[in-house]
């Protein structure tokens, strides 16, 4: 069974894009949607998870994803507490494990997890007690499942659906959970081609198998593409022998505006940031017309409004019948 | 067993008896605001028919009930979208069905958070009865005293038709 969805394959805890089915994505951008509205009134509010708690648990740092998910647990009229544990290589297992009873204790309804080990949330979503979800805000090299559906939902406003999409995803493919997340995404929601686009040592071994084309030349990758998702340069986990220099990676696979020009006149380009300028992408490129960068931040809100009151949703109503 | 009933001399008696009320109030330029989904389709309808000047506004209060802890979030919710500002201004909000009243309390508690209304009237096409809150409407097409069994329910939005399912 699947350890994100509830008896009646409703989303219970929400962990990765991987193995979820294409409807439970389209309801969650639906769902993300009609939230767009909340920011027109004059209470910037809806009562939907008024007096249930959040718990942002962040082992690793982070500035926007912790301020989104605060500020749409907010909107939600939910209270939050932030929770920064230091990042440790120890807090691992029986630690975790402790750190979560203990919590739990506290009478929370929801954690929001941030780790950098793989499968950090998987392991809480398994050990908490009915009632209470868990949403993966990144775990190492793994997932970062609401990212991704941002990603998403930006890709919908802009380009009205998947079908007929060439997407390319560029940079350190590697170290990167945002890249994997959103390849799931866009091969459930069914886009026409997904490529990945980077130097060899920072391509995984085997990628295809995921479903995407692979490039190790910009200007043949985003030929005719229509969006364009960049990955940042993950410098504080680079182990030094993976790439000759910024620069040159900058000259190879930095996104520019000369070598933005072989892709669709009306692509559009992304980046989950934080942006490293003249590293994975040129100043005039992030701040230019084709840019989606900063609705893209807009965007984050109403996605994990709608996932944490879907995975509320049904986890209040298991825990009314009793059943996890 | 399934009854049908037609609605377009419903909605021309609700429109005739808002607009008295409206006159008997002193109402000059009221705003209307519907509620999704039959609630919508009633307000369209009233609204052309008066000749409101300012634009229809729409309610979706799926995010204001009271059932969120039993049944989650609703499917198919659609954005709320009241394009004016409704500080001081007389508001109609409209609905299909009057039951429990817990869809008008929702809607209420939406509407205050967009800003503080001068007055707020409630104009329906049926009351049903089996009130479990303390609201009524101002307006009303039709009263009927249907048991909890019994279901209506107006399909739409063109043409536009109640239908009565009762269990008896």
């Amino acid at each position: 069974m699947n350890l994100q969805l509830d008896s009646q394959g409703r989303l219970r805890h929400f962990l990765s894009t991987e193995g979820l089915p294409r409807a439970l994505l389209t309801q969650i951008l639906d769902t993300a949607e009609s939230f767009s509205g909340v920011i027109d009134k004059s209470v910037k509010k809806v009562p939907l998870l008024r007096g249930r708690t959040v718990m942002n648990l962040f082992f690793e740092a982070s500035t926007r994803t912790r301020t989104t998910f605060e500020l749409a647990a907010k909107r939600l009229s939910a209270d939050v507490i932030n929770l920064d544990v230091a990042r440790s290589s120890t807090v691992k297992g029986e630690t975790l494990l402790d750190t979560l009873r203990n919590l739990e204790a506290m009478q929370c309804d929801m954690f929001v997890v941030r780790h950098n080990d793989s499968g950090a949330a998987h392991f809480i979503a398994r050990h908490v007690r009915p009632g209470v979800s868990v949403i993966n805000a990144g775990d190492g090299r793994h997932a970062h499942p609401t990212q991704a559906m941002l990603d998403m939902f930006t890709i919908r406003q802009y380009k009205g659906g998947f079908e007929q999409l060439r997407v390319a995803i560029v940079g350190d493919i590697l170290h990167s959970r945002v890249a994997r997340s959103e390849i799931h995404a866009l091969n459930t929601l069914g886009a026409a081609e997904v490529r990945v686009i980077g130097p060899r040592t920072l391509l995984p071994r085997h990628i295809e198998d995921l479903g995407v084309r692979v490039f190790y030349d910009m200007k043949q990758g985003l030929k005719d593409v229509d969006v364009v998702c960049m990955l940042r340069l993950q410098r504080e986990r680079m182990d030094g022998a993976l790439l000759p220099s910024e620069s040159e990676f900058f000259r190879l696979y930095g996104l520019t505006e000369d070598k933005l020009a072989v892709a669709h006149p009306e692509a559009i380009v992304m980046h989950p940031g934080p942006i490293n300028r003249g590293v994975e992408i040129a100043s005039s490129v992030a701040d230019g017309p084709r840019s989606v960068i900063l609705p893209q931040v807009t965007n984050g809100i109403a996605v994990r409004m709608a996932v944490m009151s879907l995975a509320m949703g049904s986890a209040a109503d298991s825990e009314s019948r009793g059943t996890a | 067993m399934t009854e049908l009933i037609p609605v377009d001399s419903l909605i021309e008696k609700t429109a005739a008896q808002l607009k008295s009320v409206l006159d008997e109030r002193a109402i000059k330029d009221p705003l209307m605001v519907g509620i999704h989904s039959g609630g919508v389709w009633v307000a369209e309808r009233l609204h052309a028919g008066l000749g409101l000047s300012e634009p229809l506004g729409t309610l979706d209060i799926s995010f204001y009930r009271d059932d969120f802890s039993r049944i989650g979030v609703h499917p198919q919710v659609r954005p709320s979208r009241l394009p004016f500002q409704v500080d001081g201004r007389h508001v109609v909000l409209v609905d299909d069905v009057l039951y429990t009243g817990r869809t008008i309390r929702a809607a209420l508690n939406e509407l205050f958070d967009y800003g503080r209304p001068a007055s707020v009237l409630l104009a329906v096409l049926i009351d049903r009865g089996q009130r479990e809150l303390p609201i009524a409407a101002d307006v009303c097409g039709m009263q009927l005293q249907l048991p909890s069994d019994d279901q209506i329910k107006l399909q739409g939005p063109d043409p536009l038709t109640l239908v009565i399912r009762k269990t008896a």
